[in-house]
């Protein structure tokens, strides 16, 4: 019976929890077991809290016992991505540099989610400062992929989307900075949204690239993450980048599930060489199934798409060469080399040098190369220009169609150590789900079924402009109902069941 | 401190030789309640770190909002300086590692300043010479974070130098702190160390004036970079500048020039070289040392703020700032000085003496200009100086001083028993009509009382009455004296010679 | 070459980044790649384009000039490596500032 709690949607979960039918704290004990279960397979925790979810349980259930209203989330089990600073768990963004800190305060986003009476279970691994397309670059080992364990389960928010692939958790947080929430999605067959830039909080999650971090969810069901994305968006006085709105409708978008007379527009940039042909197989299934359900379909060019990648990858490292030096062994964290013989200076470089893994230290150093006097026009500065450019081809597009779509990586999940010190083809894997993120608006991927190669999910990415999150989800939710009506269930169920190995 | 004195080369003969050029960069501390990204007290003198949370402290996901209150001061300084204030302004990072700096970037301004392009007139008053108005033309006012600050341990001194480690308290870390730019001043000649701290002057009474910033140098709310640089006169390039730091008094900016111009002319003069740098002034000997050379060339790789967004002022809102500004200092002072009826010369003499506000405040409390400025200016300078102490200082307040002069104006006190009063007042006797009570102070008119003091004073002096009745009148003051004498100087003289005339007449 | 071994060693210094020889080695030549691959944005025509440096438009986002109580001496110091006089403790420094 517990395995099969943890097969339920959340919003299942939701509502078997406030009908009764279930405790919130027989949920979360659930899916602790499918940790101890799995998670030495799959090893999508840094952390896990067995104290802390099972009080938040007990006071959901002590809630509902009492008649109290309960919010939207109470009792459903959320894994939370370890980039959100947490009171009562450590926080250490897959960094060594952050080994044992205790935050001595909430981010926003995990605070609102406690709110919904969602209950945290611990924090997810993920690439260090979120700098990763596979967690192999967290200081704390890989993250591995459900469907197949020799495989990365994407990054950085890899652990996130380990966590919801093998039911250890229905809802995961993660943050989205290049493709961290919808490359992981993807490649583990999940649900991943990045909502528009600021329409979720940044305030306590630890910052990578300030101008792109983007809060978002991790499901398994479109439904799922549009309650989830609900319960941990909206403005908050804390974040000067948030937007002051109310969260755009996603989940009646996510019920609605409709396409009907939308029109769809399939971007020519992102597709042909270096994609998987499985994936674009799946792909153009996916925009033929659109067009048999009423959506109009028409190509788009943004050519400018083309230069979103390498422009990303001058302005992410500038953002992050700045917000990292912080981590400089004052006032909290790791301090090495204080052995009364080196000065602070040394102590600092000391420190980084030792805290910092390579990818980190390799992005540091080209955002100081890409701000420094005599390079600041040449590339971060015209980096900028580049995003001005994707910006206008989005806005020019969004003139023709409701909705932009493309897969969501050009492959699918990659084997682990394959590109672990081949940077440039690590950076490939977010080649589609930049441009979102250099313009700030809302994308999803949804799982769009199996590649032939190598049996492994691949995702559809859907693209609305700033503020229409919900059309995302609309699309997603159509495309959702259809795939599985021909699959007979959801993608997932073809993944094996981790809890039955041995050993 | 490194080393050795430097040779320098008298003042005078230094200014024969070169031109110096200044320039300054204040710094100023604004008041307003909580810090400039965060909600934290900004209180001088609290418990180390007590006054930090986790955006101040730099904490990992933690992110900075804007004080409105410290954009609107911002402006406000912009606007009384007649900057231009952008109509679109950013924040930017300025990346460098200290430990005292939280985020080891400081959020600051940069190629988009909130204010541009004003100027600040001042006048100094060299001895001597008449007073001189100059124009300091002002190149920019932007917002930026102070830092925290750190004690050094260890070692002999105290300093940064020898210590063994130090400690860092965060409690100012994130005040705001407002930059004032001006551009090279040129042309002052002998007169730059006074333009220098005219100008420092002006400045911290105009930011009280506008009321941002309790601008108090002691406690490091006001703060001082002085650039000094001298060129052989004639030539048509500017001399290689020094930045002085930590000039922290008005005296200390005056000084620090001088200084820097006595030592750079005597390198000069020996065929040497100034360095670009950093240096430091020490308020004890009044001289200042080269900073520790970095290793290598700052490259603050400034970019825009991504954490913040644009500051677009309305014009509308600029419009009305402007229109609520106070009357700032210069104007103040013309029109106290056309009120006054003074001339240049004697309203330098109130301004230099710190007495103009005194000044006001006793005459808005009652009394005539002439006499405030006389009893200020007097009386009351020569207390100040004798007990090395500045007027405002004293232990009398301007409405007690308007106060002696409406009794004296009455004829109640002399200026002998005012002076009196006053120092009943200042020994903290009281308010005057106190001290003039239990001190019996007032002056005697009484017919009853004076007139046997006048018979004693005929009696005993017959040789005078003598004269008098001779035909010199004159002589009547060594009776008056007698009476004054008799009566401890509350005698009102006018009265006694009209009794001295009636007996004698 | 796009950028020498010197070059982001001084980078490395600028960053307080403490790289063995072999690290320098293996990151100036990964990095190389990686400034011509990015070098690729000179590629656009951007003559009178303006930067983005916010994707999504906003201005005078501000607050209150309002107190919020702080954290606290012993919060703001728990994490910290070393603490004296209720400060943080931090080893000599050298540059001034």
């Amino acid at each position: 019976m517990t395995s099969e709690l943890t097969r339920l949607t959340a919003a299942e979960m939701a509502a078997a929890v406030a009908a009764g039918e279930v405790s919130a704290t027989e949920l979360t004990q659930a899916h602790l077991d499918q940790i101890a279960a799995v998670d030495g397979q799959v090893h999508a925790f840094l952390h896990v809290s067995p104290e802390v979810a099972l009080a938040a349980a007990g006071a959901v259930d002590a809630r509902r016992a009492a008649g109290e209203p309960l919010g939207p989330l109470a009792g459903v089990p959320v894994a939370v991505k370890d980039v959100f600073t947490t009171t009562d768990m450590p926080t250490t963004a897959g960094s060594r540099i952050l080994e044992g800190w205790r935050p001595p305060y909430e981010s926003t986003v995990s605070r609102r989610l406690r709110e919904a009476g969602a209950i945290p279970l611990g924090k997810t691994n993920m690439d260090e400062f979120a700098m990763g397309s596979s967690t192999e670059n967290s200081a704390f080992g890989t993250s591995h992929n459900p469907w197949d364990l020799t495989r990365v389960p994407g990054g950085s928010s890899g652990g996130s989307s380990a966590a919801v692939a093998a039911f250890e958790a229905p809802l995961g947080t993660g943050t989205d900075t290049g493709g961290s929430i919808r490359q992981p999605a993807a490649v583990c067959g999940l649900v991943g949204m990045k909502p528009t830039y600021g329409g979720s909080s940044r305030y306590g999650v630890i910052a990578f690239a300030s101008s792109l971090d983007t809060p978002g969810p991790l499901a398994r069901t479109v439904l799922d993450a549009a309650l989830l994305h609900e319960a941990m968006s909206g403005h908050d006085p804390c974040d000067s980048t948030s937007i002051d709105a109310p969260v755009p409708p996603v989940v009646a978008a996510a019920r609605q599930a409709d396409v009907e007379g939308m029109r769809i527009g399939v971007v020519t940039e992102l597709s042909g060489d270096g994609y998987q042909p499985g994936v674009l197989a799946r792909f153009a299934e996916s925009v033929e199934l659109l067009e048999s359900l009423g959506a109009k379909i028409t190509e788009v060019s943004c050519p400018h798409f083309a230069y979103a990648l390498p422009a990303y990858y001058l302005i992410a490292p500038s953002e992050c060469s700045s917000n990292l030096a912080r981590f400089d062994a004052m006032r909290y964290g790791l301090r090495a080399g204080d052995d009364g013989s080196h000065s602070a200076e040394e102590v600092m470089s000391i420190t980084r040098g030792q805290g910092f893994g390579a990818e980190v230290k390799r992005r540091i150093i080209l955002g100081a190369y890409a701000l420094s006097s005599g390079y600041y026009d040449a590339y971060y500065g015209k980096a900028q220009q580049v995003r001005t450019l994707v910006i206008r081809d989005f806005d020019a597009a969004f003139e023709q169609v409701d909705v932009l779509v493309s897969p969501t990586t050009p492959t699918t999940a990659f084997k682990i150590g394959e590109r672990v010190d081949d940077p440039i083809a690590m950076y490939v894997a977010d080649l589609c789900t930049i441009p979102s993120d250099l313009a700030g608006n809302a994308a999803l991927s949804v799982p769009c079924g199996l590649s032939a190669e190598d049996g492994l999910p691949v995702g559809l990415q859907v693209m609305a402009p700033v503020l229409g999150d919900d059309r995302a989800y609309r699309v997603g939710a159509a495309v959702e109902t259809a795939l599985q009506a021909r699959w007979g269930g959801p993608l997932l169920a073809q993944a094996p069941r981790l809890e039955e190995n041995k050993g | 401190m490194s080393g050795t004195m430097a040779e320098l080369v008298g003042f005078d003969e230094a200014i024969s030789r070169y031109e110096p050029v200044i320039g300054l960069e204040t710094h100023v501390e604004l008041g307003t309640r909580s810090k400039m990204f965060c909600g934290c007290p900004t209180g001088f003198g609290a418990e180390p770190n007590t006054q930090v949370c986790p955006v101040c402290l730099g904490l990992p996901g933690s992110l900075p909002v804007t004080n409105a209150a410290a954009i609107e001061s911002t402006i406000r300084i912009g606007l009384a300086l007649d900057c231009t204030i952008a109509p679109w302004s950013r924040f930017a990072r300025k990346n460098y590692f200290y430990p005292d700096m939280p985020k080891d970037f400081q959020i600051s301004q940069y190629d988009e300043p909130l204010c541009t392009d004003g100027w600040l007139d001042v006048t100094v008053h060299p001895e001597g010479a008449p007073p001189r108005r100059i124009r300091v033309e002002i190149e920019r006012v932007h917002l930026e974070e102070d830092t925290g600050k750190s004690l050094h341990k260890g070692g002999a001194t105290g300093r940064i130098h020898g210590a063994d480690y130090s400690l860092v308290d965060y409690n100012r870390a994130g005040i705001p702190l407002v930059e004032i730019v001006t551009k090279p001043i040129t042309g002052t000649g002998s007169l730059a160390p006074l333009a220098a701290r005219a100008y420092v002057t002006e400045l911290r009474d105009l930011l009280r004036a506008l009321g941002v910033s309790d601008v108090r140098m002691e406690e490091g709310s006001l703060r001082c970079d002085v650039n000094t640089s001298l060129a052989p006169h004639g030539a048509t390039v500017w001399g290689t500048r020094t930045e002085t730091k930590n000039v922290n008094s008005l005296r200390s900016v005056e000084r620090a020039v001088r200084y820097e111009i006595e030592r750079q002319a005597a390198v000069l003069d020996t065929g040497g070289r100034i360095v670009q740098e950093t240096r430091h002034f020490h308020e004890d000997g009044g001289i200042t040392t080269p900073g520790r050379s970095k290793e290598e060339a700052q490259d603050y790789r400034y970019f825009p703020e991504p954490d913040l967004v644009p500051i677009a002022p309305a014009a509308e809102w600029v419009e009305s700032l402007r229109a609520s500004l106070p009357e700032l200092p210069s104007a103040r002072r013309a029109r106290l000085q056309a009120e006054w009826d003074l001339s240049d010369l004697d309203m330098a003499a109130v301004v230099n003496a710190g007495a103009l506000d005194l000044v006001a405040e006793t005459v808005a409390a009652g009394a005539p200009a002439a006499e405030a400025r006389k009893w200020w200016l007097g009386e009351l300078r020569q207390r100040a100086n004798a007990d090395g102490v500045e007027l405002v200082d004293l232990a009398v307040t301007p409405a007690q001083v308007a106060r002696v002069t409406e009794l004296v104006a009455a004829g109640t006190l002399n200026d002998k028993l005012a002076r009196q009063v006053l120092d009943g007042v200042l020994a903290g006797e009281g308010a005057p009509d106190d001290v003039v009570a239990t001190r019996n102070l007032a002056v005697v008119s009484d017919d009853g009382a004076l007139s046997a003091a006048v018979d004693e004073a005929i009696a005993a002096n017959p040789d005078v009455v003598g004269k008098i009745r001779g035909g010199k009148p004159a002589a009547a003051g060594v009776l008056v004296g007698a009476v004054m004498k008799a009566t401890r100087g509350q005698a009102d003289a006018a009265r006694v010679r009209e009794l001295i005339a009636q007996r004698l007449g | 070459m796009s950028i020498t071994r010197d070059e982001v060693s001084h980078l490395a210094r600028l960053a307080r980044l403490a790289l063995t020889d072999a690290e320098l080695e293996h990151l100036a030549a990964q990095l190389d790649q990686i400034i011509t691959a990015v070098a690729r944005v000179q590629e656009v025509t951007a003559e009178g384009i303006p930067p983005t440096s916010h994707a999504v438009p906003l201005t005078n986002v501000y607050r209150p000039d309002e107190v919020v109580p702080p954290i606290g001496a012993d919060a703001a110091l728990a994490c910290a490596p070393a603490v004296e006089e209720q400060r943080f403790r931090v080893p000599r420094i050298l540059t001034e500032d």
